[in-house]
């Protein structure tokens, strides 16, 4: 059975249509539908209500060598209120999954995973946390909003004072208070777009909710549900686990270099990159040239071979055209190579260009 | 609730028809349109293609998903909408002004519901 987040009746009672994802019951989208749900992301603000991802604290005095161990990245020299992406790897190199840590104190961090990893990563991170951490898995305990979009500074400045306010991306403050609520705000998103992630207690979820869009309505902030999140990170290129990264993709195919440390003493997956050495394989990104639309697990063929699959694919509404991710061999990866996908038994032109599609100007 | 004409006969697969001059007109319901969600791609048969009762014809795609549409009769395509093929949104706005096509030499019909028994098998899928 689906569970409900902290604001399925909110979502309900803004005319969500609400589709299971991931275990939760969660709108795929409002009554402005998907287009523009992205379009407000891209141009004003959008709203989202993220509360199945996943939370969980790592606590103690070895919680910094329990993350170097476990994750790609180093979070050696972070400093408290700054947030870091890595991804976490199995010994062969695989994605376990890809997370976020946010460090607020020597001794303390959150780490914030996908909600379809969630069990699969706390069992991991149980099996190999050091001795002096505790691992605590906070997630039913959190709603989490994600206030995406240029306005999406302009709305904070109604609700927070300018120092409660995380400045530069990627940094994150503990403890704010939004109306009497407490929240713990990071400048962090997954549209490509300017924006913020705003944490707070389950309970507080639906009123942190409606005290936002309040103040966003007079600059066009209107809810956005799943379909324009896959749409804006897709447009972006942010990878999402079980499509460009699984359990046996490792980051460096993903592209994910600035994530993975291989100069770290150790972390688990490491040997096994090093062993493989370059990827033979690489994301590409690929415009569709002739007509309609690629999906995911459609086959890519170069020169009438088949030497690939995608891994995601839609229209994109900021840009206009239809866009895909794909896997190709390394030396088959030049931009502007000519591809065809086969879509529903017919093939479609397309071709490989830079990734990201759209980044913010 | 989603908007039914009186006049147009349905199938179980969202499509509506109507006979006109001799010819059969398909298109989408307001029903399928709003389960679709943004229309952003049509594929259409050309003019002169056979269709088949209860077989797909042509597949719309919505940002999030694509979707075959079935032929209610069989037949050849008489006309073809071509506006929807630069501008599918249309069927949207519009689910009944916007035809997909038009069938002639009608040789098969798949059985049709009136509009009270459509609307009574919507409210079935939305349970």
């Amino acid at each position: 059975m689906e569970l409900k987040t902290p604001l399925y009746d909110v979502h309900v009672a803004a005319g969500g249509k609400i589709v299971p994802f991931a275990g939760y019951l969660l709108p795929v989208q409002y009554k402005s539908g998907v287009i523009a749900e992205h379009m407000a992301v891209r141009e004003k603000c959008g709203l989202f209500d993220v509360s199945h991802m996943g939370e969980v604290m790592f606590t103690g005095p070895t919680a910094l060598a329990s993350l170097n161990h476990m994750l790609t990245n180093d979070f050696t020299n972070m400093t408290v209120g700054r947030v870091r992406y890595s991804v976490m790897c199995h010994e062969n190199g695989g994605c376990v999954d890809d997370l976020i840590v946010y460090k607020f104190g020597e001794e303390k961090y959150l780490v914030v995973v996908n909600a379809a990893n969630r069990h699969k990563d706390v069992a991991h991170m149980k099996e190999h946390v050091l001795d002096g951490t505790t691992i605590e898995d906070i997630s039913d305990s959190i709603a989490q909003l994600a206030l995406q979009g240029p306005k999406a500074p302009e709305i904070m400045a109604k609700l927070l004072p300018e120092e409660s306010i995380p400045k530069k991306y990627y940094t994150a403050i503990e403890e704010v208070y939004i109306k009497d609520l407490k929240c713990m705000i990071s400048r962090t998103g997954y549209t490509g777009e300017l924006g913020y992630e705003i944490y707070t207690a389950a309970e507080n979820g639906a009123k942190l909710w409606e005290i936002l869009m309040e103040a966003g309505g007079e600059y066009g902030l209107i809810p956005c549900g799943l379909g324009a999140r896959d749409t804006l990170r897709l447009e972006a290129a942010m990878p999402l686990y079980g499509h460009e990264m699984d359990d046996v993709i490792t980051p460096l195919e993903a592209g994910l270099d600035f994530g993975v440390k291989l100069n770290k003493p150790e972390f688990i997956g490491r040997d096994a990159m090093l062993a493989a050495g370059t990827p033979q394989k690489a994301r590409v990104g690929l415009e569709v040239t002739g007509r309609g639309i690629i999906r995911e697990h459609q086959p890519v063929f170069i020169d009438d071979v088949e030497v690939g699959i995608t891994t995601s694919g839609t229209h994109c509404p900021y840009l206009g055209k239809a866009i895909a991710m794909a896997y190709v061999p390394a030396d088959k990866a030049d931009l502007g190579t000519l591809a065809e996908v086969e879509v529903r038994g017919r093939r479609i032109e397309a071709k490989i260009v830079e990734l990201p599609f759209y980044k913010r100007s | 609730m989603a908007n039914v004409p009186a006049e147009l006969k349905y199938t179980k697969s969202h499509e509506w028809v109507k006979e006109e001059d001799g010819l059969y007109v398909v298109g989408l319901t307001d029903f399928a349109q709003d389960a679709l969600g943004d229309i952003v791609f049509i594929n259409m048969p050309e003019e002169g293609d056979d269709v088949a009762s209860g077989e797909s014809f042509a597949d719309v795609e919505s940002v999030k998903a694509v979707s075959d549409v079935f032929s209610p009769v069989s037949g050849t395509v008489a006309e073809v909408n071509e506006g929807l093929i630069d501008e599918p949104a249309l069927i949207n706005q519009e689910p009944y002004e916007q035809w997909l096509i038009k069938v002639k030499d009608v040789s098969d019909t798949e059985e049709l519901m009136d509009a009270a028994a459509y609307e009574e098998f919507c409210a079935n899928e939305e349970a």
